[in-house]
């Protein structure tokens, strides 16, 4: 069906002449923009068109796909990057330069590159939805499932294994159903599992504050909100270079152009400290910067989290970083105000709410059709304007997410990074998770972690009276938590993204550092009790030492050898 | 296609409507001619069979219904050419000078388009502007858009200037440009530009695009597009290094606003349009460095903040979207102190990548960060002093209270015409740090106090 334009107002376009469903893809003007019917009225539609819409006149083209707005999925999504909709960045370069200018389509998955396909079922086998039916080594450390789509059922009549490209049959079923390596699948719909199940196993990320005081479960959800310069980005490119997930989805949504070349640039060459295998093996990379088109920055979330479902219902943990949310929900704001909609809370559409519960509820732990377990772990930075925690997309996205990183900009400034404030965060998995840790770090790691939490809670109190009178006039044994907490915080807490060694540190020796603080803070108060002065437990060599232990990369070494010092510092004390 | 309506049937602030078009394109460039025989420009801004709505860049007054529209047939561009360098230009891109008009080399779209993510090369020269705060703790690396958050009153014009003049890849002889956009500042202040590039001879290697306090504010709107432009064609035709300098961001935002209560939208927060965060990145994100393409297109803007407040919308939304901020400090600048700039709020989000071994020296992170360290407690320690008085602090605290007043005295202040390289700004760094007992240095690994620390060094 042909229609044509009856006006244009930047993004928005409406039409008329067809009728298409909602949701339908339409390509508009004698160029062929591609853009998503978003308003039925009548004989009329309303399009928001996601490449430039400058120079489009009434009266032109339109042409009704209809099909909604979908993603190819099959092997070669990793490694890939691709701008909101799916259009390979590498692709678009080929064909436009070095600056996107519009009109142009390119596939989401190459059709010329040729894959080994294995078939792991044969000629007369019953298949549903979401069943493997064979494999296709994606990358070297990635087995890419082929599976039937969802929606399809039925008894194998032919199966070959061999080279084939993506869109080439490799299974027919007796009913004549044709299935290939690459499904369809439209974005804004959820795939659809059999059940979903409470996560009981920790997302681990290398990141002390956040795997030790506040860590969130494969297949759970947390935002990352923070004021400008507070580090929101280097904290989800820490998550997405070393949580230990077998796919990371990351989706750069309305950021900076430079930040995305800069991880482009890095991850091919960062190693995944599991495999030793670049990074960019396991990763997808979505790019619409703040330049590129408003409404494909809309659309890049979906995407992003359709591809994330794809390989959850491998069986594959995967994790997705979306950096922002804010300019998602911003997104759907602007769009919302060329609509004309009647508008909510700071000018946002009434259904943000809506919009972000649906989103971060395709996170998940899973058992799939093809009873797999996988996971989807959600991690959205959200960007407040102001810092204000109390705006609408901070808001609403609290009341969905069970884990709150709270960036502080006072803590930015002092250059303690991550600048996490751990008053203000929490995470509601840490009771859950409880059982794993006692398992597979140490039977005393929630105790550990507890009393470290305690004493930080107790230095913020101890704080404020310091403001007042100094903290000379504090007793002692209030002056040595302050000083304990000072070592946490410097020695625990702060991690340098940018160190080599410290950019990444595994559980165990997380558990090692905050039990030496321990250690530390047992013998200093015992030291204390026993008539010991203040000043000579403070002036302990190897406290000091113990700051930078975690640089070395020979950490147990290290370690040992602080930890010898201390203890014959202490005798010398005496008191111990 | 030179076809003139005479159909306007509604004009409102800066808008007017016409009917019975031919079918015009979105972002059309449109003349409009007044009866008095002037001509001004417009832009399509909503297009549809029925009606069209048109932005009139010079603004409505003297406009009727018998005006005369005629559609241009595209959008608007910018005549480029390589002998932009040396002129001054309207803020619509028209001659000033009373020179000769642009011959065009080409003609190119004022929008520009997006760069592609994959094309960019992550930014990484470092930029010496002779400014310690800058250089030593918030650095400047080619191809960053890095704004100066100002205020009414301070000094940022000055500095603005002092990094014009001074900016330099140290070792590099390659080609360097200046593009200058102003948007609504005032006669006077512009004089002041125009008096120190003439000056210091930058003119020559600058284009100017002067868009002042009484011309019309929707021009605004496209003065710094047009400056952007110019420095990207520059920038990757002819392979030179531009420093564009857009002042003040506050003045377009206005404009911005402006637009939109005339097109009677609704509101975002403070009354700012709720698209303000794409329109600035569409003009921030056209900074950056092309694999393959020698220039690079860097961006120095200058924003004052209304009341000083950096969560006001403006600063707020570009800085998230720049990559970082220098702040001009009130406090600072009461004091006496040149340049006033805050370093605690600032940031340079690319710094990492531009210093260390190779680029400007292997301390330079450290240096930076226990500086940082020490001047962030020192100040907080002021406010705790003003309660308890000085001698309440512990040793350690006096000491880390007075290296915070070094801080400022001696890395902070410098002269107006003091051209620090990064090796003077690293020693004056280490000579204040060496007021402080070497074990409070923890964010300097061992091996740079060996190497730098004066008590070390003269051993």
């Amino acid at each position: 069906m042909k229609g044509e334009v009856y006006r244009v107002a930047g993004p928005v376009v409406t039409i008329m002449g067809i009728k298409p469903k909602m949701y339908d893809v339409v390509h508009v003007g004698h160029e062929g923009l591609m853009g998503e019917v978003i308003r039925i009225e009548g004989d009329k539609a309303t399009v928001q068109v996601y490449e430039d819409t400058s120079g489009i006149k009434p009266g032109e083209p339109v042409v009704n796909t209809g099909m909604s707005l979908s993603v190819e999925l099959g092997p070669g999504l990793l490694e890939s990057i691709y701008d909101g909709i799916q259009r390979p960045l590498k692709v678009l370069q080929e064909k436009m330069g070095d600056f996107i200018s519009r009109g142009v389509t390119a596939n989401g998955l190459d059709r010329e590159r040729v894959w080994e396909f294995k078939a792991t079922v044969s000629s007369g086998d019953s298949v549903k939805g979401g069943q493997t039916i064979g494999v296709v080594q994606e990358t070297e450390n990635v087995e890419h499932k082929i599976m039937v789509p969802p929606t399809v059922s039925g008894t194998v009549e032919e199966i070959k294994s061999g080279k084939f490209k993506v869109d080439e049959t490799i299974c027919v079923l007796t009913d004549g159903t044709e299935i290939s390596m690459m499904q369809k699948w439209p974005v804004r719909m959820p795939r659809p599992v059999d059940k979903k199940f409470i996560p009981k196993r920790p997302l681990i990320t290398g990141q002390r504050i956040l795997d030790g005081l506040f860590p969130v479960a494969k297949g759970g959800t947390a935002a990352i909100p923070g004021p400008f310069g507070s580090g929101k980005t280097v904290t989800q490119q820490q998550l997405a270079k070393w949580s230990d997930t077998d796919i990371v989805v990351y989706i750069g949504c309305g950021e900076r152009g430079n930040e995305m070349a800069d991880v482009l640039n890095e991850f091919p060459e960062l190693q995944d400290p599991k495999t030793g295998r670049p990074l960019m093996e396991r990763t997808v990379l979505i790019a619409n910067t703040s330049n590129m088109p408003v409404a494909a920055r809309e659309a890049s979330v979906y995407t992003g989290i359709t591809i994330a479902e794809y390989y959850r219902d491998m069986g594959y943990d995967v994790s997705l970083m979306a950096d922002s949310s804010s300019r998602w929900a911003e997104a759907m704001r602007e769009i919302s105000s060329r609509l004309e909609e009647m508008p909510g809370e700071e000018g946002y559409p009434a259904y943000l709410s809506a919009r972000l519960s649906e989103f971060y509820e395709r996170a998940g732990a899973v058992k799939s059709l093809a009873a797999e377990e996988g996971s989807i772990t959600v991690i959205g930075a959200v960007s407040p304007p102001g810092g204000d925690f109390s705006e609408p997309v901070t808001q609403n996205t609290l009341r969905i997410v069970k884990v709150f990183w709270a960036l502080d900009a006072k803590l930015a400034q002092r250059r303690h990074f991550p600048s996490i404030d751990w008053l203000t965060s929490y995470s509601l998995y840490t009771q859950g998770l409880s059982d794993w840790f006692a398992e597979n770090v140490a039977p005393d790691w929630v105790p550990l972690r507890d009393n470290a939490m305690d004493l930080l809670q107790q230095e913020s109190e101890l704080q404020e009276i310091v403001q007042l009178v100094g903290s000379d006039a504090l007793p002692e044994d209030q002056q040595l938590i302050l000083e304990i907490c000072r070592m946490l915080r410097e020695y625990f807490l702060q991690q340098n993204a940018f160190h080599p060694v410290d950019t990444y540190c595994p559980f165990d020796k997380q558990y090692k550092l905050l039990k030496a603080i321990s250690k530390y803070s047992d013998m200093a108060q015992a030291s204390l009790e026993a008539g010991i002065p203040m000043k000579d437990i403070l002036s302990v060599e190897s406290k000091d030492d113990l700051a930078k232990v975690k640089f070395e990369e020979n950490f147990d070494d290290a370690l040992n050898v602080v930890m010898e010092k201390m203890d014959k510092e202490f005798a010398a004390l005496g008191g111990n | 296609m030179t076809k003139e309506y005479k159909t306007i049937t509604e004009i409102a602030g800066p808008l007017i409507f016409l009917e019975k078009t031919e079918p015009v394109g979105y972002g059309e460039l449109v003349h409009i001619n007044l009866p008095d025989g002037t001509t001004k420009r417009g832009q399509v801004l909503d297009t549809s069979a029925d009606v069209v709505a048109v932005q009139v860049f010079e603004g409505t007054g003297g406009l009727n219904e018998e005006s005369g529209v005629v559609f241009s047939g595209e959008t608007i561009k910018l005549p480029v050419s390589k002998d932009m360098l040396g002129r001054i230009l309207s803020g619509a891109g028209e001659p000033l000078d009373g020179g000769p008009r642009i011959v065009p080399e080409d003609r190119i779209d004022v929008n520009g388009a997006s760069m592609n993510p994959y094309s960019r090369m992550p930014p990484e020269d470092f930029i010496q502007t002779g400014i310690s705060t800058i250089d030593g703790t918030n650095t400047l690396v080619r191809g960053q858009k890095l704004p100066i958050f100002s205020g009414s009153g301070l000094p940022h014009n000055e500095i603005a200037l002092q990094i014009a003049r001074q900016a330099k890849v140290p070792g590099s002889t390659e080609d360097f440009a200046v593009v200058f956009a102003a948007m609504g500042i005032t006669n006077e202040e512009a004089q002041y530009f125009m008096e120190d590039f003439e000056k210091t001879g930058a003119l020559e290697r600058a284009v100017v695009f002067l868009n002042l306090a009484d011309d019309p504010a929707v021009e605004r709107i496209i003065t710094p597009r047009m400056a952007l432009t110019a420095a990207e064609y520059l920038a990757y035709e002819h392979d030179m290094h531009v420093l564009v300098i857009l002042t003040d961001i506050t003045n377009y935002c206005e404009a911005l606003r402006q637009m939109g209560a005339a097109r009677e939208e609704v509101p975002g927060r403070r009354g700012y349009p709720g698209y303000m965060y794409t329109d600035l990145a569409s003009l921030y994100e056209r900074a950056g460095v092309i694999k393959g393409r020698k220039g690079s297109v860097t961006q120095f803007s200058i924003l004052t903040m209304p009341g000083d407040d950096i969560t006001h919308p403006i600063p707020d939304l570009s800085g998230y979207i720049t990559e970082g901020q220098i702040v001009v400090s009130r406090e600072l600048h009461m004091k006496g102190i040149y340049p006033p700039i805050n370093v605690l709020p600032s940031l340079s989000r690319l710094m990492n990548s531009g210093i260390g071994e190779g680029k400007t020296r292997d301390d330079h992170k450290a240096v930076s960060d226990q500086m940082y360290a020490g001047y962030a407690e020192g100040r907080d320690l002021r406010g705790l002093v003003a309660i308890v008085g000085k001698e309440a602090l512990s040793e350690r605290d006096q000491r880390i209270l007075e290296f915070a007043d070094l801080f400022e005295d001696r890395f902070v202040r410098q002269g107006r015409d003091e051209d620090r390289s990064i090796e003077d700004t690293l020693q004056v760094g280490w000579d204040i740090l060496s007021e402080l007992p070497e074990a409070l240095l923890t964010r300097i690994d061992n091996k740079y106090i060996e190497k730098y620390h004066p008590a070390h060094k003269s051993n």
